[in-house]
């Protein structure tokens, strides 16, 4: 594609998520399936400082839909890993020291268990979310990739007395998911059979040790991988040989994370939202709210502990626009078909492959916040009639 | 004849109408469309105006009017069947058809080898 006609496409798009950027694509880093995913006919934008797949050839629709009916394998090699090892030696040091950062249970976080979180600041507002993995002598988190280098400097500020913070730069990360990605993963490892959602396990993949989770980011069953770079391309291309597995681009990534009622990070939650405004009250375990062993002590913790109490004037809900119209990310809400009162915003929105409608999540106004409420979303100067719903809007398939 | 804007739409004109829809290549570019907004019979435009609004899973996007006139007639079908745009879009998925202000303004437009040579 020349460097014109990727101009005059890119005038068309009025909101498109990865919009390609032509004067910065030669600073991209690559991840180590860079090449793999050229050979696979990917479109490549930037992400995060990252040049990344956002589709292939088949297409973002039925990228999403081959997922939710085979398996999926998607590079995210782009997001942070970062290992902390308690300098005493005792994992419980690390758990603890890393509870002054979340408002989450990680001291009760068993070895090969796996936990969501949340880096939290002053205000009560969200800095990332992450997922926490205990290793037995070592803590493993995943965190996104546009706030991996603040992580790590929050990280060794907050636990540099007590833990080495490492930030790993030879580990590719590849997730699979889908109904039949325990399939495709058993080709390899036989044993995948015996984890349950969460766990987190270390396995010989073709002679090639890697860090399996039972996790992921589409509502799906599915696994996510830590590779060594060196042999990224070599597992992956193997996952890829099973004829159910196919490779995904970051634009079903983010339709299959919608469908899921899952956060992005940048997207739904940021600094100016905390856990309870985002409705993520669930990630705070009772051990850190009020009356538990380890009540508060994290940043902010008086504003989310009272929330907890006393609610939010405002929290993020699922959205299902009436018609087949998309309502996208930024789109004003209104509790009138006039568009005077205004009640919230969308921050996620697009069009569902699987549930065949168009599907949103937004923060309103907590008067509007039931399930059931009919409201408005500005689209074009129209007002289209949305209903407040629950969230996921697929059923999770996980294997509890 | 065919004729072509830069903007990617096509345009056939016959007796100072023409049908107007996008390209084989912008239909590839957007991907898999699941919704289409086209204008009313009626409307007027200016050229570049948007007169319809394409939506693929991930993006929405403009389609321009790409002469001044007036909207006579547009296409239900690709209302109803959006991927129609992207298995036919240069025959039964027409958008509209726009009565040209100026019957002659076409003549200046794009053909189909400067428009190849445009998109490579």
């Amino acid at each position: 594609m020349s460097a014109v006609d990727a101009g005059s496409v890119s005038r068309r798009i009025m909101c498109q998520t990865w919009r390609p950027d032509l004067e910065t694509i030669s600073h991209l880093n690559h991840t180590p399936l860079h090449a793999l995913h050229l050979s696979l006919g990917a479109r490549m934008v930037p992400f995060a400082g990252y040049e990344m797949p956002v589709q292939y050839p088949e297409g973002v629709l039925k990228e999403h839909l081959h997922t939710r009916a085979a398996a999926g394998l998607f590079d995210v090699s782009h997001m942070g890993q970062v290992i902390i090892r308690p300098k005493s030696g005792r994992i419980a040091d690390a758990a603890l020291a890393l509870e002054r950062l979340v408002p989450v249970d990680v001291l009760g976080l068993p070895e090969g268990r796996q936990r969501y979180a949340l880096f939290t600041n002053a205000e009560g507002g969200i800095l990332d979310d992450l997922m926490i993995a205990n290793r037995g002598d070592h803590l493993f988190l995943v965190v996104n990739a546009a706030c991996k280098e603040a992580d790590v400097a929050h990280l060794k500020d907050g636990l540099g007395g007590s833990c080495n913070v490492t930030l790993l730069d030879d580990r590719a990360l590849v997730a699979l998911q889908g109904p039949r990605a325990e399939a495709v993963l058993c080709e390899l490892w036989a044993d995948v059979a015996s984890m349950r959602f969460m766990d987190v396990a270390e396995a010989d993949l073709h002679d090639v040790t890697c860090i399996i989770s039972r996790s992921g980011y589409t509502g799906e069953d599915g696994f996510e991988i830590s590779i060594p770079a060196a042999s990224a391309v070599d597992v992956t291309q193997r996952l890829l040989e099973h004829p159910d597995a196919l490779a995904i681009g970051l634009g079903a990534r983010d339709s299959l994370r919608l469908e899921a009622g899952l956060c992005l990070y940048g997207n739904d939650i940021d600094t100016g939202t905390t856990p309870i405004e985002a409705a993520l009250e669930w990630a705070i375990q009772k051990s850190r709210r009020a009356g538990g062993d380890r009540a508060g002590g994290f940043p902010g913790a008086d504003r989310i502990l009272a929330e907890l109490a006393r609610g939010t004037s405002r929290r993020r809900v699922g959205l299902r626009p009436e018609g087949r119209a998309p309502v996208r990310g930024g789109a004003a809400l209104f509790a009138d078909a006039g568009g005077t009162l205004p009640v919230g915003s969308v921050t996620s929105g697009g069009f569902g492959p699987s549930v065949d409608c168009p599907v949103a999540m937004g923060y309103v106004d907590a008067a509007r916040a039931e399930n059931g409420t009919p409201l408005f979303a500005e689209v074009r100067g129209k007002y289209l009639p949305v209903t407040v719903s629950a969230l996921p809007f697929v059923k999770q398939t996980y294997k509890r | 004849m065919l004729k072509f804007t830069e903007e990617h739409e096509w345009l056939k004109v016959e007796d100072g109408v023409a049908t107007v829809g996008i390209t084989e290549h912008a239909a590839g570019q957007l991907g898999d469309l699941v919704f289409v907004e086209l204008p009313e019979a009626g409307a007027t435009f200016a050229k570049g105006d948007s007169a319809a609004t394409v939506e693929s899973v991930k993006a929405a996007s403009d389609v321009y009017c790409p002469l001044d006139g007036e909207i006579i007639e547009v296409n239900q079908a690709i209302v109803d069947d959006p991927a129609l745009v992207n298995s036919d879009p240069q025959g039964a998925a027409w958008f509209f058809k726009l009565k040209l202000a100026d019957p002659r303004s076409a003549d200046n437009l794009l053909d189909e080898a400067a428009y190849k040579e445009l998109v490579g």
